[in-house]
């Protein structure tokens, strides 16, 4: 009985997007790169994806994708525009949400902007089927913020010491202060096959060891690999041309590779 | 024009009532209107609106101010910084057994000591209903602890007199969050990190202080080397 119901109580309800915030820990890790190039992914695979700019003024996303935008979350904020009228349509077939300056006046947020972001977030849930926020470098507030208006929280490091210093102290507080019982890890400009795994091993145990003890008992926190990107040239060449990899030169291993974390996310 | 005088007129008069009725008196021997007077006027309606009506400590409006004041301080100064929320723990007890005059005595007397508690340089705030905020300058975690224990067990031993001849005793819960030395917090994440806290100690029973670990900003020697104990043993392999 209660089983011939849900199908129609299900449509009933409209179908929201799955919020995934993309982060880094560190800068220049290609974090804004895999969001764009994931999102165009999705975008292949029938997705409807929005990629929200929660770096407030300070994202790439515009430099990466070529866009120019008149206007932004700034201006719906202020009440100058409607929000239907700041997304604009990337290149790679998905939505993007420019925040434009001046929305985080010395990155600071304020009570103010927190509530609109919210109600953004909330107001578009039922227009896509991903929402990704690419959010800022570091661990600053702004950050922390932007990724606890997701769900399922993304982070892209590379091999490089710096970047898995930044990636672990970043897990380890949203394990802490937001819970987090699973996050995903994309490891990015790999020198060979099998890194990226080796990589969320280590990880993992550093986890195990040291943030474990600083949860709830009997609290767990699971990294997932969602998938490890190659370090390939080809990469260099259309961040130069800024083009998306997936669409110039799909080929290409660092864009099979985004091509797989689409797949994987979806699976 | 004409309209507007009285006007004036009626609010002066009610600001002088209110510091009146606060027990503030204006400094005597000054001539009323005069530039000296109207200053003594502002002064003491701007501090009688910065601090809570029953336990005379800051406000939650004060306590705001000044806590974005030190959020800009820390970003700047790198220094270490505490923010303590603390809870009277079943106070609603209190009210109903005792009345809401003894629940009232019970706030009063957990504000002196929290007072006592602390270096005049520290804030302490009434937040809300049974609900303090204390903010600690310059506090290294080891010393955040002591203080927060010290207060926790000083309200514990201090027996609250709520009628002649009868006393209850109060205890409360305390959380705490300190200031991420590194990053430009927000005020609101910060008290939510304390409040967050102090949730965890009324959870694990009350009467207790439960801190945020200031470590879980930092990543510790023994931390690094154990992740890139993979570089080494991967060569290897």
């Amino acid at each position: 009985m209660t089983e011939r119901k849900e199908p129609s109580a299900r449509a009933a309800a409209p179908r929201l997007a799955r919020t995934l915030a993309v982060t880094s820990g560190k800068g220049g890790v290609g974090k804004t790169l895999v969001s764009a190039n994931l999102a165009a992914s999705l975008a292949r695979r029938g997705q409807r994806v929005l990629v929200l700019d929660a770096d407030l003024g300070l994202a790439n996303l515009d430099v990466v994708l070529n866009l120019h935008s008149k206007v932004t979350l700034h201006d719906v904020f202020n009440g100058k525009a409607e929000l239907e009228s700041a997304i604009l349509s990337a290149p790679g077939g998905f939505s993007v949400l420019l925040a434009g300056s001046g929305l985080v006046e010395y990155s600071r947020l304020t009570n103010d902007v927190r509530e609109q972001l919210l109600g953004i977030v909330e107001k578009l849930k039922p227009h896509f089927d991903f929402i990704l926020l690419d959010t800022g470098a570091g661990i600053s507030d702004v950050v922390l913020f932007a990724v606890s208006l997701a769900s399922e929280v993304l982070v892209v490091a590379t091999p490089e010491p710096t970047s898995l210093t930044d990636a672990y102290a970043t897990i380890k507080v949203l394990a802490t202060q937001q819970d987090r019982r699973l996050i995903k890890l994309v490891v990015n400009q790999i020198a060979r096959a099998g890194e990226g795994r080796a990589i969320r091993g280590q990880l993992q145990q550093v986890i195990d060891r040291y943030v474990l003890p600083a949860l709830p008992t009997g609290a767990s926190l699971k990294l997932e690999l969602l998938g490890e990107v190659l370090s390939d040239p080809a990469v260099r060449e259309a961040v130069l041309k800024r083009q998306l990899i997936v669409e110039a030169m799909p080929g290409c291993p660092a864009a099979v590779a985004i091509g797989a974390l689409a797949a994987r996310l979806l699976a | 024009m004409s309209l507007k005088v009285p006007t004036d007129a009626l609010e002066l008069q009610t600001a002088l009532q209110l510091l009146a009725q606060a027990g503030r008196d204006l400094p005597a021997g000054v001539e009323p209107g005069s530039a000296q007077w109207m200053q003594a006027l502002i002064d003491n309606l701007c501090d009688l609106s910065s601090r809570d009506a029953l336990t005379g400590l800051a406000n939650r409006r004060q306590f705001e101010v000044t806590l974005s004041r030190e959020v800009d301080r820390v970003a700047r100064s790198g220094e270490p910084a505490l923010v303590l929320m603390a809870d009277i723990d079943n106070f609603k007890i209190v009210n109903d057994n005792h009345g809401h005059p003894a629940g009232d005595q019970v706030i009063k007397s957990v504000a002196a000591t929290l007072l006592e508690c602390v270096r005049p340089m520290d804030t302490v705030a009434r937040f809300g209903g049974e609900e303090f905020m204390i903010i600690l300058p310059n506090c290294p975690p080891a010393f955040g602890h002591v203080v927060a224990e010290r207060i926790r067990a000083q309200i514990e031993r201090q027996p609250v007199a709520v009628a002649p001849g009868h006393d209850v005793s109060a205890t409360i819960s305390i959380g705490g969050a300190f200031a991420p030395p590194w990053v430009r917090s927000s005020p609101l994440i910060w008290v939510e990190r304390a409040d967050r806290q102090l949730y965890r100690a009324k959870t694990a029973g009350r009467n207790r202080v439960c801190l945020e670990h200031a470590e879980v900003y930092q990543v510790s020697a023994e931390e690094k080397s154990m992740l890139f104990g993979l570089h080494s043993s991967q060569e290897i392999e």
